[in-house]
Order: structure tokens, then C-alpha cells, then sequence
């Protein structure tokens, strides 16, 4: 009887599926890249279901140069590293910023993209008459940011600003604007886009590169990106590829395979059809 | 083994939640009670044009998830917003404290009526004959004899709906509400650690829903002497 | 009108098709989360009708348990923590990788596990409906524990536990929408997403509560159906 059990429980195991082997040292032949799916420009799910955006492309991109086999899934935000860690998929390639806090769990790739983060507000409220400086502080250097966040301030006191749970944006507003501005947490992009659109909230801090996609839509004629737009700091490196600590072989094709993005100008190409910018990270 | 530091990070981060759950439990049952009770005399007079509407209203709040009510009246209302402006509302649905209250009042009205309704039928007849023989109004009538009846005879059904009521609060962190369970699923997705953010944030509502039972109880226990087994 | 029935149509940017098989997730999600349900209830009920402190014990803190703790996070503890715990089983049976449940079966395995503590309330009250002198019946004509049980006690318990299990479908139902957290496009995910992509929350979570709706009342009288069924022949209570 008590072999039976366990022979029926070991039987019921594997019909759930094994996925792919740890990969560790040896040099990977097929991996899974996991997006979330819904932050365009960056990556977003079609009409049809389809995946695409520049991470798509820019994934695509660097499989070809690895000849590596790759298949791309989406997968929600806030699952995405728990997934990760647990084998679900190989690489996490989501707009996901290079944070000291998420380098404690988890290992990244160079960045293959630097966005800095900014409001998005009505166009005619206090910070909205200013518009968009083009100023990028680098929140590194003390001195400057602060001093640019303490004249945005006065410009978003009492405001309700909304910002992506999970994200290193939110903790830039929690640690510079926690005691100036209320909060609101959305579990996803789209959520407080639409929460915008209603005036339930006054401001959204986000990316560039995604707000001004957003900006874009005609329900948005009223709002404008606006003020300086903040790198570095506890926004870490820029944007990288997600990986688990363990597979340093992965980490050092796909790092070699940015490198070459980067030097024949792949990246500010496939950035430029999406974001009209460059966002290739300066070494 | 057991982190107990990590068990003592986690708690007060999560209690923090609970005057939210608590104000959010509070204010929809009261309501939805009140308004249970208004649905369900109202079906005692038997008009047509009143009692078809409202079993329309408890058919649909019955059987439709709390999650898509709560999804259409803040993000579905959302949507008109000028038009609510317009009729000076907007205040009342710009903010997603009362989106839920009202989703969650209305939710339980819903169900509560039913409950009620079948406790005012399930008052003996021959007491309400007897009260009017008496010569009292419809209403005294209501107000002493059938409603001390049929409220008593609720409390098994209603602590039910209650208990459902304050695990209803745990969907107002879908709408960006910082309650405990908004709180559990950001600290599991920051830590990774499930099953200890479970426990505690379980261990919180277990004891909110044994506190509740027990005050139910007692209420009962004090309403009904008769039955007590000395 | 036009305007509406073009995007719930099922024309070009019509989402009708994908409502509706959106709504094929929800109902075959929550069957095979009720009928695992029924698994998990007939054991919590056995054990709670077991006389031995064990059984009894993990039995009534099961119910108690996941009755008394919202869903969503019972979702969630079983999303972010269910991998991490079939992998490490994984690991002790000898597997190399990843043992990881898909969302679909996820959400299978949430709906199973709180249906089954409620289900388990409804067949221990109606095993105890059974009349006693069924019981007896059994003995004196010599059936064993399983045959009773299988030919006898519950045929006739299954009468008194449809009522009871009509609610528990129509709570499944319901949770079936909470899935939609984890990323599992059913019907409450597919109305999010094309509110999302089409900027009309309102209409598309007006089309879902409908849907929702209808196969709630559809369902609620096949119930009712096998409750005429199941009393056939007998003088109801």
C-alpha cells in the first residue's frame, strides 16, 4: 500500500511537467525570456495576442547573435522574479531597472537601455505650465537632484500621484515625494493610465519613453510629460535582462551579444522606430 | 526553521492594514443592513412595481461577482466621469474608499434582503394576526412584534454574511485600498516568502472572524435566554 | 447600439469571440476546481465525522481555515508560494528542473482547495441527515463500511447535499473571477483587457457581469433540476 502511494504521488509529479534543466555553466541551446506583456513601447500584447515591442525586437535581436533558440512569454509584473527564481523562465526582459535591491536576489546583464523617469501631469497645472526641461539628473550626484526635486515639490504638493506597485519608481516617489504627495500603487501601466484619463489622480511617474507613448493617445490631450527626468541613483544602471545568480554562462553570452548591439548601432536602431529617442546606455 | 525576526518585520507592517478592513467592514454592513432592511419590508406590500425592481437588484448582485461590481463601479463609472461631474457626484467615485463601500454595501444589501425577507416570512403568522386583533398599526406591529422576531431569528444567517463581508474588503486592494491583504501581497512579492506572509496576514482575519463569531454569539445567547442549556 | 455591438460583435475588432471563450475558461475552471473540491470535502468531512482526534483535528482547521480567509489570498499564497513548494517536492522525488503548475491549473488547485471547505461542511451535514436507521439497515444485512457507503448512504446523502452544493457552484463561480489576479485570461482578465485596449471599461465589464449572469442562472437550474431528480418518488421535508 505505502509503495503504491508513493508510486501514484511520483506519477501525479510528473504529469505536472518538468521544465527546462538548470543551466548554470553549460552554454545554453534554448532559453524562455519572460516580459510582462503590457508596457508599451518597451513590450505589449497585440489585438491578436501577439507579443511585440522593442524588447521584442531588441530580444529577437541578441537570440540571433547568441544562436540561441528563444522562446518569449509574458508573464504578470509582480510575478515575475518569484518566477524567475523558481525556474519558471530564464531571462526576465521587462523594462526592469538594474536596482541594488533587486541585485539581491537576482542578477542582471548590462543595461541595454537607459530611460530616465518622469511626471506626467495636466497640462494646465503648476508643474504642466513648465513642460518637459529635458534635464537629466542623475540621482548619483546629490547635490544637483536634490536640488531639482526640491523646486518640483511646491509644484506637486498635495497631488495624488500613481505609480506602478513594484517598480523602482515607485520607491523613487515614496523616498524624495513621500511626505509631500499621496500615493496610489496600480498593479499594472494601464490601470493608472485610465485612472488619469478619469482625474482620479493628478500625476503618474513612469518612464519617458512609456509615458510619452501614453501622452500619445487622444484621451490624453490635456497632460504633458513634465520637468526633469531622473537617472541612476536607486534607479541602478538602467535597464537590463533579469537572471538567476547561478547561470553565469547565460549572463556573459547575452552581455557579449549586447556589447555588439551596442557598438553597431542595433539598439539606438530598434529604439528609434519605437521611442523616436536613443536610449543606448553610454559606457 | 521558524524566522521569528521575519514573523515580527512582517506583523505590524501588516496590522497597519487593519483599520482600513475595519472601516471598510464596518461602514458596508451597516449600510447594506439598513438598506437590506428597507429592500426587504418593502417586498412585504406586495406591489408589483416595487417588488420586481428590487428582486432584479438582488438577482444581478447575487449573481455576478463581487470583483466585476467592484470593477464596474470604479473603473465602468469612471468612464462618465463629465457626466458626473455634471450632476456634482464625481466626488463620490473619484475616490476608490467610497467605490468600494458602495460596491460592498450594495453586494451585501443584496444578499442580506434575502436573508431578512425570509426571516420577516418566517414570523408566525398567528402573532401578526393577534397584534392587529389588538388594534396595533401596521407599523407597531412591525416595530413590536415581527421585526424583534425576525431579527433574532437572522442572526445565524446574517453573522454569515458578515464574516463574508470582511473577507469582501480583502478586493478593495484591487483597486489601489492599502488593506491587509493589499499589504500581504506586496510584502510576498517583495520577500518571495509566501507561506510566512500567509500565515500571519491568515492568523489576522482568523482572530477578526473569531471575534466577530463570538460577539454574535453572545448577542444571540442574551437574546434568546430561553434556549441557554444551564 | 452600434456602437456597443461593435465591439462585443464579432466582426472585425469585435470581442465577442474572445468573451466567449474567455467564458469556456471560467466554466471549465470552476469544474474541475469544484469537482477537486468534492475530493477535498469528502476527505475534511470524513475527518471530521472520524472519531480519532487527528483526522478530526486537521479536518475542522482546514474549514476553519480557508472558510475564514479571504480568497484572494489563499490565491495568492498558493501563486507566489506553489512553485517554490512543488519544485522543492520535486527536488526530494529526484527531479532536476522546475516543477511548476501552469496558471490554469493554479487557479484549479485555489478553487479546489476553498470549495473544499465549504463542500465539506455540506456533506458532513448531510451524511448526518441520512436517516439512522439506514445505518442500522447496513449492519443487519452485512455490508461492509464501503459497500454502505457506496450503495446506501451516499445515494441518499447526495439529496440532502445538493442545496447546500448549489451555493458552494455558485461561490466557485465567483471566485473564478478572482483567477483572473494571476494572470489567467478568463472571462474577468479578457473583459480587463479589452477595457484596457479599448478605453470602454464600461461596456466590456457590463458584458461580463452579463455573462457571468447567464451562467449563473443556466447552471443554477441544473441544479435544481437534479434536486427534482434526486427527490423523486420521496416526500421532501
Amino acid at each position: 500500500m505505502k509503495i503504491h502511494r508513493l508510486a501514484a504521488v511520483a506519477a501525479v509529479l510528473g504529469m505536472l511537467g518538468f521544465g527546462q534543466p538548470t543551466l548554470a555553466q553549460d552554454a545554453p541551446k534554448a532559453i524562455t525570456i519572460a516580459t510582462e506583456g503590457a508596457y508599451a513601447p518597451w513590450n505589449f500584447t497585440n489585438a491578436d495576442g501577439k507579443l511585440d515591442g522593442l524588447e521584442i525586437d531588441l530580444a529577437n535581436d541578441l537570440c540571433a547573435r547568441m544562436k540561441v533558440e528563444c522562446t518569449i512569454i509574458a508573464q504578470d509584473w509582480d510575478g515575475l522574479i518569484p518566477s524567475l527564481k523558481v525556474g519558471k523562465f530564464d531571462v526576465i526582459m521587462a523594462g526592469m531597472f538594474i536596482t541594488k535591491k533587486r541585485l539581491e536576489t537576482i542578477d542582471f546583464t548590462q543595461p541595454y537601455a537607459v530611460d530616465p523617469g518622469s511626471f506626467a501631469v495636466a497640462k494646465d497645472s503648476d508643474l504642466g505650465k513648465l513642460g518637459l526641461s529635458g534635464e537629466k539628473f542623475n540621482l548619483d550626484d546629490e547635490a544637483a537632484s536634490m536640488a531639482a526635486i526640491e523646486k518640483l515639490k511646491p509644484l506637486l504638493k498635495g497631488k495624488v500621484v500613481g505609480v506602478q506597485a513594484a517598480t523602482a519608481m515607485l520607491e523613487f516617489v515614496k523616498k524624495y515625494f513621500g511626505d509631500t504627495v499621496e500615493i496610489r500603487e496600480y498593479k499594472t501601466t494601464e490601470q493608472h493610465d485610465l485612472d488619469l484619463a478619469a482625474g482620479r489622480i493628478d500625476a503618474l511617474f513612469a518612464q519617458q519613453t512609456a509615458l510619452a507613448t501614453t501622452l500619445a493617445k487622444p484621451e490624453f490631450a490635456d497632460y504633458t510629460v513634465a520637468g526633469p527626468g531622473f537617472v541612476g541613483g536607486l534607479f541602478g544602471l538602467g535597464t537590463g535582462a533579469g537572471l538567476r545568480k547561478e547561470d553565469t554562462k547565460l549572463k556573459d553570452m547575452l552581455n557579449k551579444a549586447i556589447d555588439e548591439a551596442i557598438a553597431d548601432g542595433t539598439i539606438k536602431r530598434i529604439s528609434e522606430k519605437w521611442v523616436k529617442t536613443d536610449v543606448t546606455p553610454v559606457k | 526553521m521558524i524566522d521569528l525576526a521575519f514573523f515580527l518585520e512582517i506583523i505590524p507592517a501588516l496590522l497597519a492594514g487593519l483599520p482600513l478592513t475595519l472601516q471598510l467592514a464596518a461602514s458596508s454592513i451597516s449600510i447594506g443592513f439598513i438598506m437590506a432592511l428597507l429592500l426587504a419590508l418593502a417586498q412585504q406590500g406586495n406591489h408589483r412595481f416595487v417588488v420586481w425592481p428590487i428582486r432584479a437588484f438582488v438577482a444581478v448582485f447575487r449573481g455576478t461577482p463581487l470583483l466585476v461590481q467592484i470593477f464596474l463601479i470604479y473603473y465602468g463609472l469612471g468612464q462618465f466621469r463629465p457626466t458626473l461631474q455634471a450632476i456634482g457626484l464625481w466626488w463620490l467615485f473619484r475616490e476608490p474608499y467610497w467605490c468600494a463601500i458602495i460596491a460592498l454595501s450594495l453586494n451585501t444589501a443584496a444578499y442580506g434582503s434575502e436573508i431578512l425577507r425570509g426571516a420577516i416570512q418566517g414570523v408566525p403568522r398567528g402573532l401578526v394576526e393577534a397584534a392587529t386583533a389588538s388594534g396595533m398599526s401596521r407599523y407597531l406591529t412591525l416595530r413590536l412584534v415581527v421585526l424583534p422576531l425576525a431579527l433574532r431569528q437572522a442572526i445565524p444567517s446574517y453573522s454569515n454574511e458578515i464574516i463574508l463581508m470582511v473577507k469582501g474588503t480583502s478586493l478593495a486592494s484591487i483597486i489601489t485600498l492599502v488593506e491587509v491583504t493589499g499589504i500581504a501581497q506586496g510584502l510576498i512579492s517583495q520577500t518571495y516568502r509566501a507561506v510566512e506572509v500567509f500565515v500571519t496576514a491568515g492568523a489576522i482575519y482568523l482572530t477578526l472572524n473569531f471575534t466577530i463569531i463570538s460577539a454574535l454569539n453572545a448577542l444571540e445567547a442574551w437574546l434568546t435566554p430561553y434556549r441557554a442549556r444551564v | 447600439m452600434t456602437y456597443i455591438l461593435h465591439f462585443l460583435g464579432f466582426g472585425q475588432g469585435g470581442w465577442g469571440a474572445a468573451l466567449l471563450v474567455a467564458s469556456g475558461v471560467t466554466l471549465a475552471l470552476s469544474v474541475l476546481g469544484f469537482l477537486l473540491g468534492a475530493v477535498f470535502g469528502a476527505l475534511s468531512a470524513g475527518g471530521r465525522l472520524s472519531r480519532r482526534l487527528v483526522p478530526a483535528g486537521l479536518a475542522k482547521a482546514y474549514g476553519t481555515v480557508f472558510r475564514g480567509i479571504p480568497d484572494l489570498l489563499t490565491i495568492y499564497l498558493l501563486y507566489y508560494g506553489g512553485s517554490i513548494a512543488l519544485t522543492q517536492i520535486g527536488k526530494f522525488f529526484g527531479s532536476a528542473g522546475f516543477v511548476g503548475l501552469p496558471t490554469f491549473a493554479t487557479g484549479v488547485l485555489a478553487i479546489g482547495i476553498i470549495s473544499g471547505a465549504y463542500q465539506g461542511e455540506v456533506y458532513r451535514g448531510a451524511y448526518q441527515a441520512v436517516d439512522l436507521g439506514q445505518f442500522d439497515a447496513c449492519k443487519a444485512l452485512g455490508l461492509s463500511g464501503f459497500q454502505s457507503l457506496r450503495l446506501v448512504v451516499v445515494p441518499q446523502l447526495m439529496r440532502h447535499a445538493l442545496p447546500g452544493l448549489g451555493n458552494v457552484w455558485q461561490l466557485v463561480l465567483k471566485d473564478s473571477a478572482l483567477i483572473s489576479v494571476i494572470g489567467l485570461v478568463e472571462l474577468m482578465r479578457q473583459a480587463q483587457i479589452g477595457a484596457g485596449s479599448t478605453r470602454e471599461p464600461f461596456i466590456f465589464y457590463i458584458a461580463a457581469a452579463g455573462l457571468y449572469f447567464v451562467i449563473a442562472v443556466v447552471t443554477a437550474s441544473v441544479f435544481r433540476y437534479g434536486e427534482a431528480r434526486a427527490w423523486r418518488g420521496m416526500v421532501h421535508a
